[in-house]
């Protein structure tokens, strides 16, 4: 029971009745188990974890008086909620160059959808390919792109940036000509669909090549072809893998820094909230209500994402738990 | 409509010397329902797969309707295939998996339906049409993969153990029903099953398979009354022959206490050999009333009713000798512990040649 | 205001036109490979399904990999070829030596507790009532930015002068177990280093929990049954059932979280900015190939990096093969 790459998820099988029984008397003799002490870990440990995200979220409702003079914890003897906060750290001007977070959330999205969209679409067909129109080598190459999570992403930073400022040459021979998208959206989205392959092949290979055999055949009697069972069978049924790999995506890009920092240039037309607020835990220095609003505002979109989809979410975890 | 001929067609894996299919050589009726059958890794399967294109015919060749359609893909073959979990498509409704074929094809959407809504009507799926396998039990999802291939009209139909996924009541009806079916539409079939009872009920012919090789084909009376060979022997019929080493006499072989007289072609054919395998079906005896015959000491007794079967061990068996099966009359069978005394009906024996294995005479 | 959000709307509106673009080029090149007949048809949807991945795979990553090992051989405007110069450097200059020494405790400590932590949680909860709420609750920090966890925990180490109400939880706290002058946690050397390994781990463990606690729940009802009936129970049922169990995940697990710490870049730029020698390899890497222009030591600082994933990445990639071929 080494699962060290566990299915996204296996194809649905009913539960019969005496299976389902079965499971839920094996529920009992598990939660027999349990005892008072284990519970009280249990609630210490997720206190601890949930403590600090609720200090932010806390201090980021309260008025720039109360947040400094003394603790968040104080709160709920004085509850007094204000939204000011939020106001001017998304759309005041107040804050050196670059102005409050507004913009910089649109960008986020910007970023996030087609870099989410774009690798999906391509490691999909990649996966299929190597999962189901084998030919010789199709298993190596397979290996390769998976081990191709060795290459840290600092390594690729300076030649990315590079090839998309100045082109590709060998001596003085031009492979690819000046492409022109440094600091573009473009730039960042190839980068985010670049680094995530690795991880996207491997994980939709994974799913799709658990789905039945004959079923796949049954389409090549059927009389489709290998695009056609792609887009009939395969892509259908892959639907769970999908979007749990596309909820990972997207909650990854969200949090990137280090992409878009490299690619987007520095620049307000395109850098994402992760980048602008880096840069604010800089200048803004202490003012805490202030600061806490902004993370708050960029952890709740991946939190949202996050609560609505979790079992998704899971799910690419458990598949992927070899994510470098 | 079409007939189907394998002509020394060989299938051989990449990394495996050993063909998983040797040389085969059979050929099907137009609208004959032959069944192949064989224990497992006969290479039955393999053979139907070849034959819908989904393994590759590395030599030889395989006609249908008189055309070699070795390098063709499945879809060009004319061809409709049931597999043995039925491959359903779970994301599309019953419908939508009876037309996708048809879809495929370009049939224009009202014949395609009005195709669909027949089919269900032959095999009583009309008020399943729009639901998704899923929410179908194991027999309509059966009748579903049944339908998909009647839909297309193809000229041959294949089988991949459709039954083995019921339930064995079940699996008698829909046996019942399939070869009925056949029968009706006089489409050329093909199928593959490891259950010899199937095979024996269902096909105009059977083809054995052991070990990539064909054994014998023929229509199952003859399958049961003269098998080719030792392994065609013990796999057709149940319970199986008994195979017993004998020692060959001037004229006939001895079995224990007993000299069985043996016909003049098996004399023959057995010259110059000093034993021979015998084989016995287990209704080829009766049980004597004095001391006379085989003694048999009874070990089990299976009864089942109408009959019974009586194992035991021969005197002079070895320990490791299959147990020694007979049938006897279900009104008084005799008890575990019984020493009792059986002699075999003339002209029920076959011989065998005891190193190949081949019939003699 | 109004500004904003129509630069907004037409920012998003040239982003569907390009995923528009996007899909049609996809679509356009689907009918065309489906289109084709016979025997060029595999070819061609091998050509046409793999064909992006693997181009993307060569830009992206391949090339870049080689030239950067390339480029570690060559000084800082990549003129001049100055052979191991820069692995010298890296391994002898006396900064650097406090940046491997931190790395390598970042890379013991920081998965370890988490996926000790981890596991803790898993195996508590694999047998609790309402396992989903604390479940969900611990694993959130896993879907929470580098960049928003680091403002989370700077506001958490917080500290002012003593005599002022603190605000930073962490102060707070201690001041309540009677230690009046809490220090300023982040210039506090050696101590800041931990506090930021607390962020990693703050972050890490669900992801740890999680997947252990699907490994804990794939072992057969039937072994615990049976290990119950044999005497064991509670702790040893864990030790010597559970554990063993689950160890090929388990070490999974771990290396994964080695990967990542090894990699992690945004705690420590955004929090400390590398400064109070708090400075790790990857921060370093990219201060030096982007903030001085140092472009042969980025490189070679890259290079050990990509030297010391590799056998953890290769461990994993065993572990894979030996998988798929009892599967």
């Amino acid at each position: 029971m080494t699962t060290t790459t566990p299915p996204i998820a296996t194809a649905p099988v009913p539960l019969t009745g005496a299976e389902a029984a079965r499971v839920s008397d094996v529920k009992k003799v598990r939660r027999a188990f349990s005892s008072p002490i284990a519970s009280l870990l249990v609630v210490i440990l997720t206190v601890l974890w949930t403590v600090p995200t609720f200090g932010l979220l806390v201090t980021s409702l309260r008025t720039k008086a109360d947040a400094n003079s003394n603790g968040w914890w104080t709160f709920l003897a004085h509850p007094h909620v204000t939204l000011a906060n939020y106001n001017s750290i998304l759309f005041s001007n107040s804050f050196g160059g670059g102005g409050g977070l507004f913009p910089y959330m649109v960008n986020s999205l910007a970023i996030c959808i087609p870099a989410t969209l774009i690798p999906i679409a391509i490691a999909s067909m990649a996966a299929y390919v190597l999962a189901w129109v084998r030919f010789k080598g199709s298993d190596f190459i397979f290996f390769v792109i998976f081990a191709l999570q060795v290459v840290p992403l600092q390594m690729s930073l300076v030649p990315l940036l590079q090839l998309y400022s100045g082109g590709a040459h060998i001596g003085s021979f031009t492979i690819l000509p000046k492409l022109h998208i440094a600091g573009t959206y473009t730039a960042i989205w190839l980068s985010h669909t670049m680094f995530s392959l690795p991880l996207a092949v491997f994980l939709l290979h994974n799913f799709m090549s658990q789905l039945p055999s004959s079923v796949i055949e049954a389409a090549r009697v059927d009389g489709a072809g290998p695009m056609r069972i792609f887009r009939s069978v395969v892509l259908p049924l892959a639907t769970p893998a999908i979007a749990s790999f596309g909820i990972f995506q997207f909650i990854w890009v969200w949090n990137d820094l280090l992409v878009a920092l490299t690619f987007g240039g520095g620049s307000p037309k395109v850098q994402p909230l992760t980048a602008r607020l880096s840069q604010l835990t800089g200048s803004l220095g202490s003012k805490w209500e202030l600061l806490t609003a902004g993370g708050f505002i960029s952890i709740v979109i991946p939190m949202i994402v996050f609560f609505a989809l979790q079992r998704y979410f899971v799910r690419g975890l458990l598949a992927g738990s070899v994510k470098g | 409509m079409a007939d189907v001929r394998y002509i020394n067609a060989t299938c051989l894996y990449e990394g495996n010397p050993v063909p998983a299919i040797n040389s085969l050589n059979l050929e099907i009726g137009d609208g004959e329902f032959m069944v192949l059958v064989g224990p497992s890794g006969s290479g039955k399967s393999t053979a139907l797969r070849m034959l819908a294109g989904l393994e590759p015919v590395s030599t030889g060749e395989i006609d249908i309707g008189g055309v070699n359609v070795s390098n063709r893909a499945p879809k060009d073959r004319d061809i409709a295939m049931v597999f043995q979990n039925y491959a359903l498509y779970p994301h599309m409704s019953v419908a939508e998996n009876m037309g996708f074929a048809l879809k495929l094809k370009g049939v224009p959407k009202e014949e395609r339906d009005r195709k669909v809504v027949e089919a269900a009507k032959l095999l009583d799926l009309e008020k399943y049409l729009d639901r998704k396998p899923k929410a179908l039990s194991g027999g309509q999802r059966q009748r579903v993969a049944m339908g998909r291939a009647i839909v297309r009209e193809p000229s041959v139909f294949l089988m991949d153990e459709p039954l083995s996924n019921l339930d064995a009541k079940l699996r008698v009806e829909t046996r019942a029903n399939i070869a009925n079916l056949q029968a009706r539409l006089g489409t050329t079939t093909v199928y593959v099953t490891h259950d010899q009872v199937e095979a024996m009920t269902m096909g105009n012919r059977v083809a054995v398979l052991k070990d990539g090789v064909l054994q014998q084909v023929d229509t199952p009376r003859n399958l049961y009354d003269r098998p080719t060979n030792a392994f065609v022997a013990a796999f057709i019929g149940s319970p199986a022959m008994n195979l017993r080493q004998a020692k060959l006499v001037d004229d006939g072989a001895v079995l224990g206490a007993v000299t069985l007289p043996l016909p003049r072609p098996v004399l023959e054919a057995a010259k110059g050999l000093s034993t021979i395998t015998l084989g016995m079906r287990p209704e080829a005896f009766t049980i004597s009333s004095d001391e006379t015959g085989l003694a048999l000491d009874v070990k089990l007794v299976e009864e089942l009713g109408a009959d019974a079967y009586v194992y035991g061990t021969l005197s002079g068996d070895s320990p490791e000798e299959r147990p020694f099966v007979i049938r006897a009359g279900g009104a008084a069978p005799p008890r575990i512990g019984d020493l009792i005394h059986i002699s075999i009906l003339v002209g029920q024996e076959h011989a065998f040649h005891p190193d190949t294995g081949e019939r003699l005479g | 205001m109004a500004s904003t959000l129509s630069d907004s709307l037409s920012k998003l509106f040239g982003v569907i036109e390009a995923v528009g673009g996007f899909v049609a080029i996809v679509l356009i090149i689907f009918f065309v490979a489906g289109r084709a007949t016979g025997r060029l048809q595999r070819p061609l949807t091998v050509l046409v399904c793999l064909g992006p991945a693997l181009v993307l795979l060569l830009i992206g990553l391949v090339v870049p990999a080689i030239r950067t090992m390339y480029l570690s051989f060559l000084n800082s405007d990549s003129k001049k070829v100055i052979g191991f110069r820069n692995f010298w450097w890296v391994f002898t200059d006396p900064n650097n030596r406090g940046v491997l020494i931190r790395t390598g405790e970042w890379l013991i400590i920081a998965p370890l507790f988490a996926t000790g932590f981890g596991l803790l949680v898993a195996v508590l909860v694999d047998r609790m009532k309402h396992q989903s709420i604390p479940k969900s609750l611990i694993f959130l920090p896993t879907a929470i930015s580098f960049v928003g966890a680091s403002i989370i925990w700077k506001f958490i180490y917080t500290t002012r002068a003593s005599g002022q109400q603190q605000i930073g939880l962490l102060s707070a706290v201690v001041i309540k177990l009677g230690w009046s002058h809490p220090p300023n946690w982040l210039l506090s050397i050696p101590l800041n280093t931990f506090l930021l390994m607390v962020i990693m781990i703050w972050i890490q463990t669900g992801f740890a929990m999680v997947v252990l606690a699907a490994a804990l729940k794939g072992i057969p009802d039937e072994i615990l049954e049976a290990a119950r009936m044999d005497g064991a129970g509670g702790f040893k049922l864990f030790r010597s059932v559970q554990i063993p169990m689950i160890r090929g995940t388990l070490i999974v697990v771990i290396t994964t979280i080695m990967i990542a710490t090894l990699k992690v870049f945004d705690i420590v730029r955004t929090v400390t900015g590398g400064n109070f020698n708090t400075q790790v390899l990857s921060n370093k890497m990219y201060s030096e190939t982007f903030v001085n222009f140092e472009t042969g030591r980025g490189s070679a600082l890259a290079v050990v990096l990509f030297l010391a994933v590799m056998p953890l990445v290769a461990y994993n990639v065993l572990q894979m093969k030996r998988e798929r071929a009892t599967r």
